[in-house]
């Protein structure tokens, strides 16, 4: 333990891992002797599924150097087809939970095989191809689904692109209902499935990043050429890096859909991959930890501003721009460098307060 | 300098996540009772309700709260600000009236059909509202529905016209008409006036609203046996800058007739591209398209011969219309009030008229109120600003006739 705490890598991750689980335990207490309010408990599912977002779009982002304008599209797919396959286990699976997670993996599988099919093309190129085409794979998606009929009755499963070719006999019930959306779903999203998901994909990133791959992806960001003269692999570390990602979005976006009894295609549009990006940005690039704080902050922000009835779009802007300049200045950077090495300096008497790192 | 400006920032933005949590909390505590009212509302338990009565037997009743989600910023915020603005208006009279008070608050929903919605509609539940008049969009309305089931809340919807939101459960009304119901209707209007039309539809195909008139229209049109020539001329949302291809589609089709089941917005650059390849046919718009003589920068005399079906007309003379445009352009800046507010000024009355002949005030927990208000609404009749005559069905839809009006000299005549 000791060792492992010596290794500054390992230190980072324990202190990321040990932050989420002393929020959700402090959440978990609080919910359970209601103290929090009906909107303080509505927030903690989304939160876990954007903290999740955040922090897989991080390492594609951050870790890999890719940028990528449609992690709301995988978040779709995952949203939807999770949103399918848990109907179609009514039937057959009783447990909630189990019914849960196998949307869940279903709606990542699909988003991780739509990534996989992106990235064949794409990931070969050099520049940012990634993002132009993952903005376009973005809005396709929202198009697709947003026209797309799912649903089944007697006669068996329905599928049509057209509400016109498509009428469910007596007793049918739309899955997806084209612009409508999903209507109808039942909720099986709760907060401890969410802060699982939070985990899940905290493990899966971090042990990405400190693995031989991580190494090997890391290198590819910092000088390709460099790293393709010593042997690696460009194309397939990249591709790992946006699969995983897209894995991951897929689970929260099922996680996500499965909370709310509707959701409709137009949710998973541009501004909701630029807000992911956002997170990602100002909560550091690369930086695991600094996604998870970024992501909570942000998106509870505009909420907490709802006092300020019309103005709260306007200041929340307002605040993103002041936080990109303030956090990104050398000023502030001395600052908070000052501020921490005091701050180890209690923990550790002895030494001068501004020599630590 | 800079550091002392940073930490004020981090200062300030650390209030404000407070100041926000806090402001909330302190109106819904202001009188004593609200916030025990608030929290039976969340809980559900009858036993502290009862306790609160109670104590309040002996001081006056608090006012009623109701509230309502729309879009009050974002691309939509026309519609959301349209319905608070009617509502306040309602609000405002009713309260002048005396007897029962009404409190009412509005939150932004940014036309969102999940989370934002959702916990707009969580924070007025934290508020203590006792009856939802909201949401004014389909998507936001679809995902709160199912949230007022659970909690038992009284929901009546001023525009959300999906069939889907009044059946998702016993407690949702609807104050527009749904949107199959309107696509039926308009059929049967063009089967008994225009027999002999060749008609083409444009629709929006990412939009709930379009989609779900076009899509009862073409059902009933194929019953009626009418003669669509073109029923695919759909667009989305993401390119309904240019609507040239739909209408020269019509045009090469032969229609004579084109329905336009979607917002004055897009209409008006329909009549105008329409004007200029000189296509000259019918057209015919939902309820959707009133206020498309208010567009700016539109030529309103390209709209000449228009038919649209709208329950409301901002030109009509009666007093009730007259003194609601009046007070609309007062406190607007003399923007004139479209159907979406005449929907959310009708809500408020609906919901005030069932109050007091349920004695609902105050003190109501929403449940009970909930209750109370589902078996009042079975028997209401409402005249309003959208319709004589008003009545519910069994599941919350609306049944009012539909007026449809042509627009000439510039403004509606009745259909005739």
């Amino acid at each position: 333990m000791k060792q492992l705490l010596k290794n500054k890598n390992s230190r980072t991750n324990m202190i990321t891992y040990l932050v989420v689980i002393v929020a959700y335990l402090i959440m978990q207490t609080l919910n359970s002797m209601d103290m929090l309010g009906s909107s303080v408990r509505g927030y903690l599912v989304p939160l876990c599924v954007y903290i999740s977002l955040a922090v897989s779009l991080n390492l594609l982002v951050g870790i890999c150097g890719e940028l990528s304008l449609g992690h709301a599209g995988f978040m779709g797919i995952g949203a939807f087809s999770g949103i399918v396959i848990a109907s179609l286990l009514k039937g057959t699976v009783q447990s909630d939970t189990l019914r849960l997670i196998a949307a869940m993996i279903a709606g990542g599988a699909m988003a991780g095989v739509m990534g996989f099919l992106i990235g064949i093309p794409v990931l070969r190129l050099r520049g940012d191809y990634l993002a132009i085409v993952t903005l376009a794979f973005g809005e396709i998606m929202k198009n697709i689904v947003g026209n797309t009929y799912v649903g089944v009755d007697d006669t068996g499963f329905h599928f049509a692109i057209s509400p016109t070719k498509m009428r469910l006999g007596e007793g049918g019930k739309y899955f997806i209902n084209g612009p409508l959306g999903a209507t109808g779903v039942e909720k099986l999203a709760n907060f401890t499935m969410g802060f699982l998901l939070v985990m899940v994909t905290l493990f899966v990133v971090l042990n990405l990043i400190n693995s031989k791959e991580g190494r090997a992806i890391r290198a590819v960001r910092d000088n390709r050429i460099a790293a393709e003269s010593v042997g690696i692999n460009v194309t397939a570390f990249r591709m790992k890096a946006f699969v995983v990602s897209a894995f991951l979005a897929g689970m929260a976006g099922a996680l996500f859909g499965l909370n709310y009894s509707a959701i409709t295609a137009t949710k998973f549009n541009f501004n909701t991959s630029i807000n992911i990006l956002v997170f990602v940005v100002l909560g550091g690039m690369g930086n695991i930890l600094g996604s998870v704080i970024s992501a909570t902050v942000l998106y509870i922000l505009p909420e907490a501003m709802r006092g300020l009835e019309d103005f709260r779009m306007i200041l929340y802007a307002v605040v993103l721009i002041l936080v990109m300049l303030f956090t990104w200045s050398p000023k502030f950077k001395e600052a908070t460098a000052v501020f921490t090495g005091k701050i180890k300096g209690i923990f550790r008497p002895g030494k001068e307060a501004g020599n630590n790192e | 300098m800079k550091k002392f400006v940073a930490l004020l920032l981090a200062a300030l933005m650390a209030v404000s996540l407070f100041a926000g949590c806090g402001a909330s909390g302190d109106e819904g505590t202001t009188p004593q009772t609200e916030a025990t009212g608030s929290a039976s509302g969340d809980e559900g338990t009858t036993p502290q309700s009862e306790s609160t009565d109670s104590a309040n037997a002996g001081s006056e009743a608090p006012a009623l709260k109701i509230g309502m989600t729309g879009p009050l910023t974002g691309s939509t915020s026309e519609y959301g600000l349209a319905v608070r603005g009617g509502m306040e208006i309602a609000v405002e009279e009713i309260n002048a009236m005396g007897g029962l008070q009404i409190e009412f608050r509005a939150e932004d929903d940014e036309a969102d059909g999940s989370d934002k919605a959702v916990s707009a509609y969580n924070t007025l539940k934290d508020w203590g509202m006792q009856i939802f008049a909201g949401a004014v969009t389909t998507g936001s309305s679809l995902a709160i529905a199912a949230e007022t089931v659970n909690d038992q809340i009284f929901m009546l919807t001023p525009s959300a016209s999906a069939a889907d939101v009044a059946m998702t459960g016993p407690n949702i009304y609807q104050m527009c008409f749904t949107d199959p119901n309107q696509g039926a209707s308009a059929a049967e209007l063009m089967a008994q006036e225009w027999p002999e039309a060749v008609i083409g539809v444009i629709y929006d195909s990412s939009d709930a609203y379009s989609s779900g008139i076009a899509d009862g229209f073409l059902s009933k049109a194929e019953e009626l046996g009418l003669n669509v020539a073109v029923d695919d001329a759909a667009f989305t949302a993401d390119n309904k800058a240019d609507l040239s291809t739909q209408v020269t589609q019509c045009k090469d089709a032969g229609c004579d007739m084109v329905f336009l089941p979607f917002y004055y917005t897009e209409a008006a650059q329909v009549l105008t591209y329409a004007d200029t390849i000189g296509y000259q046919p019918t057209f015919f718009g939902c309820d959707g398209m009133d206020g498309i003589l208010n567009v700016e920068g539109f030529d309103t005399s390209l709209a000449e011969g228009l038919v649209l079906m709208t329950p409301f007309d901002a030109n009509a003379t009666d007093e009730a219309t007259v003194s609601f445009v009046t007070k609309f352009k007062e406190n607007n800046d003399g923007k004139i009030p479209n159907q979406f507010a005449a929907d959310g000024y009708d809500v408020i009355y609906a919901l005030y008229d069932a109050c007091v002949a349920a004695g609902i005030d105050g003190n109501t927990p929403a449940e009970e109120a909930c209750q109370l208000l589902q078996e009042q609404f079975a028997t209401l009749t409402i005249d309003g600003l959208t319709g004589k005559g008003m009545t519910w069905d069994e599941n919350g839809m609306i049944a009012k006739d539909p007026a449809a009006v042509v627009v000439t000299d510039g403004v509606y005549v009745p259909l005739g």
